[in-house]
């Protein structure tokens, strides 16, 4: 093991900023890129939903005008 | 005989129709496979891998950074290829494909500038220098930045498909020239005043724990390219009867 | 052949037409080199050493100013698609187009080089080389900007998207075109930089009528 303490793991070696900033945004990007992909997905089941809808709406009011 | 059997299951499998429920079922397995790649890399890089004697600890860095620059390029080159074959053979998935990695080529490629950034400060004293490798790392953020925006900005779907993929294969005959050339520009202009070239002995458990992360990266893209293109497919064949079905089933899941 | 000579004479005379088009982009050259010792000061020294970089930039710039206007007219007014339509050779017409676009914005840039150069304390010799390595470059960057001409026709935010799409294609001309009157100055001679523009200006020829074609295509569909 590296690491004499958590602390010690945490410093590391007094580049905290630079290691942490380097692995910190990289996760928040992942996280972004990850949240993002399943709102788009989301919204646009939603709109197709949306749009099937309307397209059985408007069969149905072919059949009975 | 083989021959056309096996082309003939290449082009089944080429159909949107028939690659979505594929895509659906490799996507969690290798996005599973990427999160155990990481946690398995992080372990490596933080709890086994030693001190860089140069460096102490900031080389912990190069965990992240490598497989993000590797990774740039080869979804670059990817997506390149998706292009080539979308547009000789004229296949509709190719061209979803490309779109689908483009993004995440692209963080990639930010993640590198950003973790060669903040690991250049404290290793040569300055956020970013204009050495080839960066500069030429920049150049293709902006490349996938194009693609990116030429892409978002046609509404009509084959247009979109066949402008992206010409803009992709012409981007890709120009990152060599553009890398040789900013190679060749750098020595110029800077000499051998900042070499990032150094070789240090590099221990065999640094190097494990830079492949092991690199294939996540690699699982990752996977992962996250078959998702993506799974939206991409039901955006794209919206009119057709199999995504109505597709629909039913999903909104009795919800 | 004929369709070429066609062609080419048709763009030289809409241009002609056009000429305070031309003029423009000429004045933008001109102002937006003037720019720079305004913002970088003024001392002769530090003028010389961005002279040619700053006036590639901004022979860079002015190119793609004028490059949306390459197929726009045309795609608007349907001479386009009758283009395409017709049993004429894309690449040739193509090739006559961009030429035209060359010899209407680069040349006029190429004979007012030399008086902008002046204006950063270049000296005899680097001028010279400024100049050819201007009039070797220029032609790569029509050629590699009807691509992106041609991708970008008719879209929303299109010119915007053209600089975002070319730009950074336009790098290692940048690269080779400035520093060939370092070379000059430093005494190294321009002459493996003119070489590289040369090859990359015959690579071009090749490959962008043939990716322009394509787009065009991809684009009146």
């Amino acid at each position: 093991m590296n690491w004499e303490s958590w602390s010690a793991f945490w410093d590391m070696g007094g580049n905290a900023f630079y290691v942490w900033g380097s692995y910190g945004v990289t996760a928040l990007l992942v996280i972004v890129e990850l949240v993002q992909l399943r709102a788009r997905r989301l919204s646009s089941t939603r709109k197709l939903f949306r749009l099937q809808r309307a397209a059985a709406g408007r069969k149905l009011s072919e059949v009975q005008p | 005989m083989n021959s056309t059997e096996s082309r003939f299951n290449l082009f089944h499998y080429a159909a949107p129709q028939a690659f979505y429920p594929i895509a659906g079922k490799l996507a969690p397995l290798f996005a599973a496979i990427a999160l155990l790649l990481t946690l398995a890399g992080l372990w490596i890089g933080f709890f086994q891998a030693p001190t860089d004697a140069v460096q102490g600890e900031v080389y912990r860095v190069i965990f992240i950074h490598v497989p993000a620059a590797w990774m740039s390029m080869f979804v670059f080159l990817v997506m390149a290829f998706w292009s080539a074959v979308g547009l000789t053979l004229n296949t509709r998935l190719s061209a979803l494909m490309a779109q689908a990695l483009a993004p995440t080529g692209a963080m990639f490629c930010f993640v590198a500038l950003w973790t060669g950034a903040l690991w250049g400060r404290p290793t040569w004293g300055a956020y970013w220098v204009w050495d080839a490798r960066l500069t030429s790392q920049l150049l293709l953020l902006f490349l996938y930045l194009g693609y990116m925006a030429l892409v978002a900005a046609i509404d009509d779907p084959r247009r979109r498909d066949k402008a992206g993929a010409i803009l992709c294969l012409v981007g890709a005959v120009n990152v060599p020239i553009i890398y040789f050339s900013v190679k060749w520009w750098n020595t110029l202009h800077q000499g051998a005043s900042v070499s990032l070239t150094k070789a240090p002995s590099m221990a065999s458990i640094m190097l494990s724990g830079m492949l092991v992360m690199a294939l996540a990266a690699w699982a990752y893209t996977i992962a996250v390219a078959l998702y993506r293109v799974r939206v991409l497919i039901l955006e794209r064949e919206r009119h057709t009867d199999w995504v109505r079905g597709e629909l039913a089933n999903i909104g009795e899941v919800h | 052949m004929n369709a070429f000579s066609a062609i080419l004479r048709r763009d030289l005379l809409l241009a002609w037409r056009s000429r305070a088009d031309l003029l423009i982009s000429l004045a933008f050259f001109v102002i937006v080199g003037c720019l720079f010792p305004f913002g970088v000061g003024a001392e002769p020294n530090q003028l010389r050493a961005i002279g040619p970089g700053v006036l590639w930039v901004a022979a860079l710039l002015s190119c793609l100013l004028s490059l949306h206007r390459l197929f726009a007219q045309d795609y608007q007014d349907g001479t386009l698609e009758q283009m395409l339509l017709s049993p004429d050779p894309t690449v040739l017409w193509i090739l006559a187009k961009v030429i035209a676009h060359w010899l209407t914005t680069a040349v006029p840039l190429l004979l007012i080089t030399p008086l902008m150069a002046l204006m950063f304390d270049l000296e005899g010799g680097a001028i010279q080389v400024l100049t050819a390595s201007l009039a070797i470059g220029t032609p790569t960057l029509s050629l590699i900007g009807a691509v992106g001409a041609a991708l970008t026709l008719g879209l929303r935010g299109g010119g915007a998207l053209l600089a975002l799409l070319v730009l950074p294609l336009f790098v290692p001309i940048l690269i080779f075109g400035a520093g060939s009157v370092d070379a000059f100055l430093s005494g190294t001679g321009a002459s493996a930089h003119m070489l590289l523009l040369g090859g990359g200006a015959l690579g071009a020829l090749a490959l962008s009528p043939i990716a322009c074609a394509a787009a065009l295509r991809i684009s009146t569909e």
